[in-house]
């Protein structure tokens, strides 16, 4: 019976993850990063880091305190020019165009990379004042009636409209936690960004107001290019199509969000999400 | 591996292995004693494996409350999420073995008359070979050895093989006196029954290797049982 066995062709192997992850197969790349690093005055925060970010899709940052995914996250917005240590090397693309490109406006790419933050931070300004703001200041809207045709698009595509169309007058600050966040997603939607940057989105918000966000991230997805840094494990796995893993300043890992959180190929990724000693 | 920063992770997780263990153990022993319960017509040994049944069915029950509280509470991912997972479905399949077993021991009460002795070797040397890839399976889940559970996976085809000439053999009985249908009937399910119980060890096999390796074992399993397709033909009256 042994001798029938081996003569037949039986494969008992593993199925590896493919090299490149196949939600970049679907997509554009839109953001494209090499050899980025960061130093703050002596101390390297990133080591030399290229990937490839999806467009119309939602890529996770994940790793400990101190990784450095949020600063990562904040180079693809420049948002660390305002830090006077801070040193930015390597080169980041944004549909190919560099964006530290000393010619580039910098408020003009802020526009196409909106932010949101793990506080919410609505200006202490009106609802209305709120999201109008940017599209006046980038000179997207005519007249009155373009601003508030933008408010009232942007509102509804954070899901907040219902809440609070009659009460566009009343302060920003006055809504729940929850709310104001979504009030920040409209404000940032509202210049018509491609790229979404969230920095721990829902980490001060409720279990309920988190799954509002999360169904908002779902949906926004379809047209924009979205990236969220979180410590939640469980949230990375829901929202997002790629996940990446950072640690002590290197990515470690980019997969499929499917791959990373079911089989990860590196022992410092599946230490870290599994919660162990690493 | 490294230990969990929640150590009561880890005791949780390990309690898993522990029932496994001893749902192996006691499906081996179930198994072992149906065997000879039917060989040597024993009844009193088959009641004693029919009684003994729902001590399987039970731990099975304990496991898989501890495992659902365990991802309840835990969110488990990646190995963690794959060895609880895996501990569900090799307790089903441990639990499906028992019933085997006691179905066997169930039968021995049904059969009157001794076996034919070819018979009785024949379905004694397929429960042999389904007893050893048993124990063999369950040594390779306690080390996590893939190659262990990839012999066990490749070597069932001993069984189904067994299997095609005591079934043949047992036809041959009912055709030459009609008057052992009764009985061939009952060992004819009986070998099924060790013959199942060799498709549930690889399914184990093929759990320990999504365990430990992420991924399904690729290609074909070696199959020999032909009896699904075996005919018969009636003696010219």
């Amino acid at each position: 019976m042994d001798a029938t066995v081996a003569e037949k062709p039986v494969r008992f192997e593993t199925v590896m993850t493919p090299a490149e992850p196949v939600i970049m197969q679907q997509r554009q790349p839109k953001i494209v990063t090499e050899a980025v690093t960061v130093h703050y005055g002596d101390k390297q925060a990133i080591f030399p880091l290229d990937i490839k970010i999806p467009d119309r899709a939602v890529s996770a940052f994940i790793g400990p305190s101190g990784c450095g995914k949020s600063t990562f996250l904040r180079c693809i917005n420049r948002m660390n020019d305002t830090i006077p240590s801070c040193r930015v090397g390597g080169k980041i693309t944004i549909d190919g165009e560099d964006i530290y490109d000393p010619a580039l406006d910098v408020v003009q790419l802020r526009a196409r990379v909106g932010m949101v933050f793990q506080k919410p931070n609505p200006f202490p300004k009106s609802i209305f004042d709120n999201v109008s703001y940017g599209p006046r200041i980038h000179g997207l809207a005519h007249n009155k009636t373009d601003l508030e045709e933008i408010v009232e698009k942007s509102l509804k595509r954070a899901g907040l409209f219902e809440e609070v169309k009659d009460r566009l007058q009343s302060p920003g600050t006055g809504l729940s936690g929850g709310q104001q966040q979504r009030l920040c997603i409209a404000r940032a939607i509202a210049v018509n960004p491609d790229v979404i940057l969230m920095d721990e989105p829902c980490s001060a918000l409720d279990p309920i107001a988190t799954a509002r966000i999360e169904e908002l991230i779902d949906e926004l997805r379809e047209n924009y290019c979205i990236v969220i840094v979180t410590h939640s494990m469980q949230q990375a796995a829901r929202v997002s199509q790629l996940t990446a893993f950072f640690h002590l300043g290197t990515l470690v890992e980019v997969g499929d969000t499917e791959a990373m959180f079911t089989n990860p190929q590196e022992r410092r990724t599946q230490d870290y999400i599994m919660g162990r000693f690493g | 591996m490294n230990t969990h920063i929640v150590s009561a992770f880890d005791e949780e997780l390990a309690e898993l292995r522990k029932l496994i263990a001893q749902m192996g153990g006691l499906a081996e022993d179930q198994f072992a004693k149906s065997i000879d319960a039917l060989s040597q017509s024993d009844k009193r040994l088959a009641e004693k494996v029919i009684a003994s049944d729902d001590k399987i069915d039970r731990l099975e029950k304990d496991l898989e409350e501890r495992a659902i509280k365990l991802i309840a509470k835990r969110q488990p991912m990646a190995a963690d999420l794959r060895a609880i997972i895996v501990a569900i479905r090799i307790s089903s399949d441990l639990e499906r073995i028992g019933d085997l077993a006691k179905n066997i021991a169930k039968r021995t009460l049904a059969v009157d008359e001794p076996l034919p002795r070819s018979v009785n070797a024949g379905m004694s040397r397929m429960a042999e070979l389904a007893m050893e890839q048993l124990s063999d399976v369950l040594d390779a889940y306690a080390r996590l050895d893939v190659d262990k559970a990839q012999d066990v996976w490749l070597k069932d085809s001993r069984i189904d093989a067994l299997y095609n000439s005591v079934f043949r053999e047992l036809l041959t009985y009912m055709m030459e006196d009609a008057r052992t249908i009764g009985m061939c009937t009952h060992l004819l399910f009986g070998a099924k029954n060790i013959e199942r119980i060799g498709d549930h060890t690889t399914n184990i096999a093929e759990n320990i290797h999504y365990l430990v390796t992420g991924g399904p074992p690729q290609g074909e399993r070696p199959k020999e049982d032909s009896t699904s397709v075996t005919t018969v033909e009636t003696p010219a009256r």
